[in-house]
């Protein structure tokens, strides 16, 4: 049996990796050429191979493509946030980098390209003393964790890169081996502000990782699996024929969504949650003792938890691929995952520009006794939800009134108690 | 005499099983002690794969799920025993165990 | 097939090994999560994949977050490693009774004939271990959410006690 046959006996998961999801074997006929380009460019490509190092090929073509794809929107998503910050606050933002040779400045779209340049011919400072071993792979971990959880996200009907039977629980798996690497990086840099920066970094990781995974729960009864391509399949059907069936649109959906979403701005550092590293009150937290491509590698990797996460959210709650019309599905499904997955990150920006940032009691009671208590009571709503499937008639528009009543009334005495009896907070050794 | 691959398990869970022991016997810091007892927990754990895997019966998932009440169970043993570490910490400004020998103090 | 094994056995027990002999604590401690992530790959191997993903989730994320924070909490000096003749003559009855049961051990597995091993992978999807856990394994589902609510407790209330007597924390 030649190499790549024996490597696919060996683990029985990775004869996943790269092919599409086993759907594709159950397609509908009306699947037109544009939804299956991907899959035919790959045909070209891979197709004179024989067939035991075809799934090889394809896996490594799966991976390569992954990360250009998400590099190239890191750079890109870089250079949008300064632009839509700048918008927001009335200035241009990056608008001189000219293209190399050309010196034309095309509003700064060279900006990214300028960035790696000088990031790359940065120095890169080791502290003396530190822990040079921890030092150097603590970006890498980090890097390496967060590609790692981009690939269970279906970014199309036939898009898949691992289709697992528990590709839920392998996200948030390797999601929190991440902060492994923010300690490491840390404790390796030999300077207490990094070590407090970091302990408090991880206080809030693990904190906001709570709520996270508790949202995530009413998600996975719902739909009865924790595969990602089963969860975007169940969420495919219309109500009167037109309106799309996603999780969002839902009481208990509407609620997990949201507090998902808050969790998992807290979870990628954005503001107004970037406690770890704020620019304008600490130095950079636990990266005060990075410079040079490392300190991109952390960006690198910050920007693609950010995306994995906006994936699953959408994935999970948005509908993943599914079109919002149904006679707008002739468009690719990977364009309209591509659109939500923007559209997300936009909503992340326009956060990070309007609102300031929290404290850091402020941001641990936000999770304990907001979003901890109001996932739990989420989760027991979906359960009434799943109990009363069988409601018809008029009992239907019951059923949505005491679903929403059981979120509302919590959220609304929750949210009264959350700063109830907190004075503006007095300064011991300040004004 | 063959070494199938089951046996293979075997003696890669007993010789973990044997650096958590020497571990948590040897070193003196409670910490360390409790990490080695950890070890040996997990190299039950994986005989208990290796047998649902290797074995006769491997449709029911008896194996599997003992080892996910097993990592339950590791949990709750982790987060108990450092708590215990650091009230022992605050009792007497270190974590060596010859010196926690006093039942009250 | 076995060469697979046998390098995530080397890697582990190697990992595990080194990081019992370290004298550095975090260190050891890192070492030691590098090893559970060898055994998740194990379980990944064996077909389990939802336990090796919950032994990922466990072990690499909570439980080493825990060992982490216990390290930087606790102080400690120079007095933890010096090798004390006590001391010394403990590591050599511990490695002496760790070969001991070592050698008991492979002899044993040695020992036994090799069974007939099955061809395929087993397969165990989600909704099988769900039905298992939530069927015939209720009671014990339910015996251990109680087991993980009381241990939550307890380390709360060992680790928060005696927190006003504690003389460092005045002013």
């Amino acid at each position: 049996m030649s190499l790549p046959g024996q490597l696919s006996v060996l683990f029985p998961l990775a004869s996943g990796l790269g092919a599409s999801s086993p759907l594709a074997a159950v397609l509908p006929a009306s699947d037109s050429a544009l939804e299956r380009l991907p899959l035919t460019l790959r045909g070209l490509l891979t197709g004179w191979l024989p067939a035991s190092w075809q799934w090889l090929a394809n896996s490594l073509i799966a991976i390569v493509v992954l990360i250009v794809a998400f590099a190239s929107l890191f750079a890109l998503l870089t250079l949008a946030e300064r632009k839509i910050l700048g918008r927001v606050q009335n200035r241009p933002g990056p608008n001189r980098a000219p293209l190399p040779f050309l010196n034309l400045r095309t509003y700064g779209l060279a900006q990214p390209v300028a960035d790696g340049v000088k990031m790359l011919t940065k120095e890169d400072i080791v502290p003396d003393g530190a822990d040079r071993v921890l030092h150097f792979l603590a970006p890498i971990a980090l890097l390496a964790f967060s590609i790692l959880t981009l690939a269970v996200i279906p970014y199309g009907r036939l898009l898949v890169a691992l289709d697992l039977d528990a590709s839920v629980l392998f996200f948030f798996a390797a999601g929190a081996a991440t902060e492994l690497a923010v300690f490491m990086a840390g404790w390796a840099s030999r300077n207490k502000y990094s070590l407090l920066a970091a302990m408090r970094a991880l206080a809030q990781l693990i904190s906001y990782e709570l709520p996270l995974l508790l949202s995530v729960v009413p998600v996975v009864l719902m739909a009865g699996s924790l595969s990602t391509s089963v969860i975007v399949e169940r969420q495919g059907e219309w109500w009167l024929g037109f309106l799309p069936r996603w999780y969002v649109f839902t009481p208990w959906g509407l609620a997990g969504f949201l507090v998902f979403f808050v969790a998992s701005l807290a979870e990628s550092n954005r503001s107004p949650f970037d406690l770890p590293e704020a620019e304008s009150e600490l130095i950079a937290g636990h990266l005060t003792e990075y410079s040079g491509f490392k300190y991109a590698l952390f960006f690198m990797a910050e920007y693609f938890g950010m995306c994995a996460l906006c994936g699953m959210a959408v994935t999970l709650f948005l509908g993943g691929w599914q079109a919002p019309l149904p006679f707008l599905s002739f468009i690719p499904s990977y364009l309209w995952f591509a659109g939500k997955l923007l559209a997300l990150l936009g909503v992340f920006m326009w956060i990070r520009a309007s609102f300031p940032r929290l404290r850091i009691d402020q941001l641990t009671r936000l999770a304990w006794k907001f979003l901890v208590p109001l996932a739990l009571i989420n989760l027991g709503t979906t359960a009434f939800w799943s109990l009363t499937a069988d409601w018809a008639g008029l009992l239907q528009p019951l059923r949505w009134l005491i679903a929403a009543g059981l979120i509302a009334g919590p959220f609304l005495l929750l949210g009264r108690n959350l700063s109830k009896g907190l004075g503006p907070r007095t300064y011991r050794y300040a004004a | 005499m063959s070494v199938g691959p089951l046996q293979l398990c075997l003696l890669f869970s007993s010789a973990l099983f044997c650096v958590g022991l020497i571990g948590a016997l040897s070193r003196s810091n409670t910490i360390l002690v409790l990490l080695g007892i950890e070890l040996m927990l997990n190299a039950a754990n994986l005989n208990f794969i290796a047998f649902w895997r290797f074995g006769p019966n491997p449709a029911a998932a008896t194996g599997v799920i003992f080892v996910l009440f097993s990592i339950a169970v590791a949990a709750a043993e982790a987060a108990v025993g450092l708590a215990l570490v650091i009230a022992i910490y605050r009792h007497q400004k270190n974590v060596r165990l010859q010196e926690a020998s006093q039942l009250k103090g | 097939m076995t060469t697979v094994l046998l390098c995530l056995a080397l890697f582990t027990v190697a990992a595990a090994a080194v990081a019992m002999a370290m004298r550095n604590l975090i260190h050891s401690a890192l070492l030691l999560v590098a090893s559970w992530a060898g055994i998740a790959a194990f379980y990944l191997w064996a077909g389990a994949e939802f336990v090796a993903f919950a032994q990922l989730l466990v072990y690499v994320g909570a439980i080493s977050m825990v060992v982490l924070f216990a390290v930087l909490l606790t102080r400690h000096s120079r007095l933890d490693f010096d090798r004390e003749p006590e001391t010394r003559g403990r590591v050599r009855l511990a490695l002496f009774t760790g070969g001991a049961v070592c050698g008991v051990l492979v002899a044993a597995v040695l020992g036994t004939a090799p069974s007939s091993v099955p061809a395929a992978v087993p397969s165990l999807t989600v909704r099988q271990l769900g039905l298992a856990l939530m069927g015939p394994h209720a009671a014990s589902l339910l015996a251990v959410g109680v087991v993980l609510t009381v241990a939550l407790l307890g380390g709360v209330v060992l680790a928060a006690s005696a927190r006003h007597s504690d003389p460092e924390d005045a002013p």
